[in-house]
């Protein structure tokens, strides 16, 4: 074999070709038992396998791709194997995760001529995704796009769901994908005999197996979403209480049909936030609203106006304050979704913390309006309280001390009318409103980009303040941008931009790019 | 290694002779070390030849049958210090590092090696950290062979080549009293493949011979005027003794017809990439038969002028085929034509990139490049080449990198780690940004979202050291940060002795996390494992405190946020001078992990009390600004849509994946982010207490939660 070949004929060569396989993965997901299960199963079936990985360092997160090629054995030869795939020329791409799906396709890895694609659709959303203020999650119907464009064939739908719904890991749930996909010149049996073979967790193994491989013949391919579809629930019927059927009466009757659901989803929020009347004084304004929508010719644009503040005018009455905090901490149906989230089971002690720290500030914000006006004009008192007030606590809510201390603040909420924090909400969102009414003749696109940029007001403590400064950092550009016909489109921007970062870096350039329009 | 067991891998090293190894290439390696009868091996590991330090660590009855010595060594410059038991004695010994950031560490041991040179065989196994999934600078090993003139073995990237290489390479330096290099690429040290066993072999001159019959001989010392002798000596014995060895052992391989208007020569390690390339343009085949002549140099360096002549002569061209830059190879090979006038065309960098890994896609495109300028008509009536570009052209193909985010690795699940940034970052926002010099280990993963502190990083151990130009009177302090193992390998004596005998007046912060995590969880100095064969448990504290830091902080538990920023803020601030040391332990979570999970399900089996906590977010309480993740990124901690249509950002949310760490809590309690994070403490096997406990407080807090359900004003849910 390394000796000079003597005779000067032409070479002959052989047309065999080893099956090429690329999986991607991320650290911790199992990639490598699944390239070893293919590796000990080519082995067995009589076939040359190699197999190698650039795994890099011990942590569990990166993005990792291990790539295999199988080659039926020949007596007496060894094959000359690739350690990397070749882009175009890979017949098997295994994603554990839809992006790392999109990852393999534009790494030239799928291919439409030869490459069969076998992903998992579920997401595990990366850093730069999850830390966005917004909403910085990637889209995955690109992804579903460009595998149609790239891949001879597409098998996807949430493996790890049916690995978790049968106690096992993805990589059991691929390796049942990759069987029934037929990809492989191996029988069924060959794959279970594998998973037997490994020894580890052995039944639950087989049975995400089966339940992936059975999968692939009923729906190979799941339907991706962007976003799961929001809740659209129908108006009621009688409820049995009077004040609910009235607002209900009143909705079907006030609001155009076109915003029912978001309405009553609205109102729904409201009266557990408060009360009925609430609810009502929503309706109230939502009321004025349509009919000044109605005026400047807001039906032809769809009452997109009216949409938007029915929105936005329930979130910023429903502002987060600590009453509806210990509201919600308290409530029987949330004991409940602890206890389910947290897989507690019978025979078990569920012992709940919470982790609050709460600020003079907002003690002053539950107070009545005058006393805490009261108190913050005196910056020593202020201090004095906030130093015995302003640390972290630790709250056993399933405690009875601790549970009464925060049942006796949620039992605030028929006195929140007349709080501090309520006096606040209240002027910041009458201001706000009246400047999205004002623009509706003027610039009616501005208008409802305007109501919108509420999104802002989020968060709590520092990151409720920083959201502040964005939304009037935001607001403080509608003067510039009311006189132009593209002014909304200015407008989202300047939002969208206030998301992508926390100091609003971003919507500080989209501001400058506004003052220099 | 404590919390990872290699007792599978440990029986592959047991296999005799004819039996079937099959595994990766590094454990190959490690199986051919015992075939050659190696005496003693060692090593500090870091990917990608970890595996081979930590089978070994977990071989000891394997290795006291043959009597061999293993060590984990303290650092590559140990390692090779290592060798030089096989100066004066017939003793065969192996060493292995990462290169070439462990070479760079090794070379003052390593030159003073190759000049004195060895009787017994001194093989250095590096793996070569290049290309993609590489995690150090973009060097080659190669310039550390010829500076000090070692030879350097770059076999074919299968097991049977790899396993020979290693016992070709020992004859060598035997051969040659010079010691060896064995170059091993990322990939083919996971390749996963199979060799044909050979028996173990006894060494056959023991190192307790050797310390009861000691030899000397000053000719071997690096002094004047020995020193000028070795130089004369590489050059004019051990030189020509070697290319001889490498000739006369065929080392060197041929494939393809003898003759051709082309030819390539090439690293061995390149060899399967260009066979692939060559299959693609229909000159080779999977087999191995290949239409172009290949002179493959498993050994790199030392060249064998005379091959590599005869192998060009008569050729129209040839093509080099050698990875990474500076092209060595390719200079000496026009060298060795020019000094014989021999014409033939040299291509090599032209056609191929200077830098970076030879993918198959640069492979491909650089032979295509060589074969149409200088033998077109081998390419015949030009076969598709496999080509992803009108896939990748397609708009709905460019739209994915838009939206498909890097992900590259960062700190684990329940990392300790997470909340000492966490602690600088609110202390960043309270004094403002300072310099942080870095260090190699986990804790660098701080560089990247969503935490992006670290300025600059310039070695193992050198965190410290790499801040000492600031120690200047200033407004601010630098931060240097360096973890456990950098502060073992190099960071006791260059970096923290360093900062006190200058009154470096800046703070060092020690990442402890109980283990070598980085590289795979090995055993340091201050594990906290007891290791039977090791001395663990040497506090870090003791150690700076032995070499004069007065200031030192010591913090168990890193999950103490609030502790970590006020213990960081102080070392800010104190008007005390010189190095303010704070050393923050906590374990590594994947190894304790490993270590706590088994035995937290073997308590639960056996009825005792035992309580899990995990964490979660409460959804109506969370408005989706993400605040948390921004202070931790865990993988755990991620984002979901709600289908509450008045909601349009994501609100956080925990998985399953959770090992309840802490970190949530308590960055939301000191950063004061929101209420939103509930931990639940589960108790297994409650006692009496407990459950009668838990039935009162039941009892109370449901009558209540019932009371106000029954007066509660709602819509059906």
């Amino acid at each position: 074999m390394t000796a000079h070949d003597p005779s000067p004929t032409p070479v002959r060569l052989s047309t065999d070709k080893p099956i090429s396989i690329a999986i991607l993965a991320m650290g911790g997901q199992g990639g490598g038992v699944l390239a070893d299960w293919i590796v000990a199963m080519a082995e067995s079936e009589g076939f040359v396998a190699q197999a190698t990985s650039v795994p890099g360092v011990a942590q569990r997160t990166g993005a990792t791709i291990y790539y295999l090629e199988l080659l039926r054995a020949r007596e007496g030869a060894e094959p000359v194997l690739s350690l990397m795939p070749t882009p175009g020329d890979v017949d098997l791409v295994l994603a554990a995760e839809f992006m790392e799906a999109g990852r393999s396709v534009l790494r030239g890895l799928v291919t439409p001529d030869r490459t069969t694609l076998i992903a998992s659709s579920h997401r595990s959303f990366a850093v730069v995704e999850k830390a966005t203020p917004g909403d910085g999650v990637g889209d995955p119907l690109v992804v579903d796009a460009a595998a149609d464009v790239a891949a001879r064939r597409t098998i996807a739908f949430d493996m790890q769901a049916i690995a978790e719904e049968n106690g096992s890991v993805i990589s059991a749930a691929l390796f049942g994908a990759l069987a029934a996909s037929g990809a492989l010149p191996f029988p069924r049996e060959a794959f279970e005999r594998t998973i037997r073979a490994g020894g580890k967790g052995i039944e639950a193994s087989l049975s995400t197996f089966a339940a992936a491989f059975d999968r692939v013949g009923e729906a190979p391919r799941a339907p991706v979403v962007r976003t799961p579809p929001k809740r659209s629930e129908p108006l009621p019927g009688p409820t049995g209480h009077a004040n609910l059927d009235a607002l209900v009466g009143r909705i079907r009757s006030e609001v155009p049909e076109a915003l029912h659901a978001l309405v009553y989803a609205a109102v729904k929020k409201l009266v557990d936030f408060q009360d009925p009347a609430y609810a009502g004084e929503y309706l109230d304004r939502l009321g004025r609203i349509v009919a000044a929508d109605r005026a400047p010719g807001g039906e032809a644009r769809g009452l997109a106006f009216s949409e938007a503040a029915a929105k936005y005018l329930a979130n910023a009455m429903a502002y987060d304050d600590v009453i509806r905090v210990a509201d919600l901490k308290v409530r029987a149906s949330r004991f409940a979704r602890v206890r389910a989230e947290a897989g507690v089971r019978d025979g078990q002690v569920l012992q709940t913390t919470e982790y609050m720290h709460p600020r003079m500030e907002e003690v002053c914000g539950t107070l009545p309006e005058r006393l805490g006006l009261a108190i913050e004009s005196r910056p020593r008192l202020f201090r004095a309280l906030d130093r015995v007030v302003n640390r972290g606590r630790r709250v056993r809510t399933d405690t009875v001390v601790w549970f009464l201390g925060l049942h006796m603040v949620s039992a605030l909420k028929p006195r929140r009318r007349g709080t501090l924090r309520h006096a606040r909400e209240r002027h910041h969102m009458e201001a706000w409103l009246a400047r999205a009414e004002d623009l509706l003749t003027q610039n009616y696109p501005l208008a409802v980009e305007v109501l919108k940029a509420r999104r802002l007001v989020k968060g709590y403590s520092d990151t409720h303040a920083r959201g502040h400064s964005k939304f009037d950092r935001v607001m403080a550009a509608v003067p510039l941008l009311a006189g132009r016909e593209d002014g909304a489109a200015w407008m989202d921007r300047l939002i969208r931009a206030a998301l992508m970062d926390e100091e609003g870096e971003a919507l500080d350039g989209a501001i400058r790019t506004v003052e220099a329009l | 290694m404590a919390e990872r067991s290699f007792a599978r891998e440990v029986e592959d090293l047991k296999l005799g002779d004819g039996e079937i190894f099959r595994g990766e290439g590094i454990l190959a390696i490690t199986k051919a070390l015992l075939q050659s009868g190696v005496s003693y091996v060692g090593g500090y590991q870091g990917s990608p030849i970890s595996h081979l330090m930590d089978v070994l660590a977990d071989a000891k009855p394997v290795l006291d049958d043959l009597g061999v010595h293993f060590e984990s060594s303290a650092s590559e410059a140990a390692a090779a210090a290592m060798l030089s038991a096989s100066v004066m004695y017939p003793v065969r010994g192996a060493v292995t590092w990462k290169s070439t950031v462990g070479t760079n560490v090794a070379s003052d041991a390593l030159a003073n090696l190759a000049s004195g040179g060895v009787t017994g065989g001194a093989l250095i196994v590096v793996g070569e950290d290049y290309g993609e999934g590489s995690s150090i600078m973009q060097e080659r090993s190669h310039a550390f062979a010829m500076k000090s003139q070692m030879w350097l073995l770059d076999p074919r990237p299968n097991l049977p080549s790899i396993v020979k290489a290693v016992e070709d390479g020992f004859e060598l330096s035997e051969a040659t009293n010079t010691p060896v290099m064995l170059e091993v690429r990322i990939r083919t040290c996971h390749v996963h493949g199979q060799f044909v066993a050979k028996d173990n072999r006894r060494p056959s001159f023991a190192l307790r011979e050797a310390l009861e019959n000691p030899r000397r001989d000053t000719n071997r010392i690096v002094l004047p005027p020995a020193s000028f002798l070795h130089e004369k000596e590489k050059l004019e014995k051990r030189w020509p003794a070697a290319v001889e060895f490498v000739k006369s052992r065929r080392l060197n391989e041929f494939f393809g017809p003898a003759d051709g208007e082309v030819g390539i020569i090439l690293q061995g390690g390149m060899y399967n990439a260009v066979m692939r390339a060559l299959q693609q343009f229909g000159l080779a085949d999977v087999w191995g038969v290949s239409a172009v002549p290949l002179y493959v140099l498993n050994v790199t360096y030392p060249l064998v002028d005379d091959e590599m002549a005869a192998f060009c002569a008569g050729k129209k061209a040839v093509l080099m085929v050698e990875e990474g830059a500076p092209e060595y190879i390719e200079q000496a090979l026009n060298t060795i034509l020019r000094r014989r006038d021999i014409q033939t065309r040299i291509a090599g960098k032209d056609v191929l990139p200077m830098g970076g890994e030879y993918t198959a896609p640069v492979m491909m495109k650089g032979i295509g490049a060589f074969l149409e300028a200088h033998a077109p008509a081998l390419l015949g009536n030009r076969p598709p080449l496999p080509d992803p570009a009108p896939v990748l052209s397609d708009p709905k193909v460019k739209a994915l990198a838009e939206v498909v985010p890097p992900r590259p690795a960062g700190f684990c699940t329940g990392c300790p780690e997470r909340p000492i940034f966490a602690a600088m970052k609110l202390v960043e926002k309270e004094l403002g940004p300072h310099h942080v010099a870095a260090d190699i280990g986990c804790h660098l993963f701080s560089i990247l979202p969503p935490f992006n502190i670290g300025a600059t990083t310039m070695g193992y151990g050198l965190g410290p050291a790499s801040a000492s130009a600031f120690n200047v009177p200033a407004g601010k302090r630098a931060i240097s940060v360096m973890g456990d193992g950098g502060f073992w390998h190099n960071g006791l004596s260059t970096s923290v002795g360093n900062a006190v005998f200058n009154k470096q007046d800046g703070v060092i912060l020690v990442v402890d996390n109980y283990y070598s995590a980085a590289t795979g969880g090995q055993d340091i100095m201050s594990s906290r494992a007891l290791n039977p064969r090791r001395k663990t448990n040497n506090t870090i504290v003791d150690a700076v405190k032995g070499i004069g830091v007065k200031w030192v902080r010591q913090i168990d538990h890193t999950y103490d946020v609030k502790r970590m920023r006020d213990t960081l803020r102080e070392a800010l601030t104190t008007k005390e001078g010189g190095p303010k040391v704070i050393v923050a332990s906590s374990e590594c979570m994947l190894n304790k992990q490993r270590r706590v999970k088994p035995l937290f399900q073997k308590a639960v089996k056996e009825g005792k009390r035992m309580v899990r906590q995990r964490f979660g977010v409460d959804e109506d309480v969370c408005t989706g600004d993400h605040a948390c993740i921004r202070l931790s990124g865990c993988p755990s901690l991620s984002v979901k849509h709600l289908d509450d249509p008045l909601r349009d950002d994501p609100v956080a949310a925990i998985d399953n994946s959770c090992v309840g760490c802490g970190n949530c809590g308590e960055v939301s309690e000191a950063a004061v982010l929101c209420p939103s994070f509930w931990r639940a403490d589960i108790i297994h096997n409650p006692t009496r207490v407990d459950r009668v406990l838990a039935r009162v407080r039941g009892a109370v807090i449901g009558w209540l939660q019932r009371r106000r359900d029954a007066r509660r004003i709602a819509f059906p849910a």
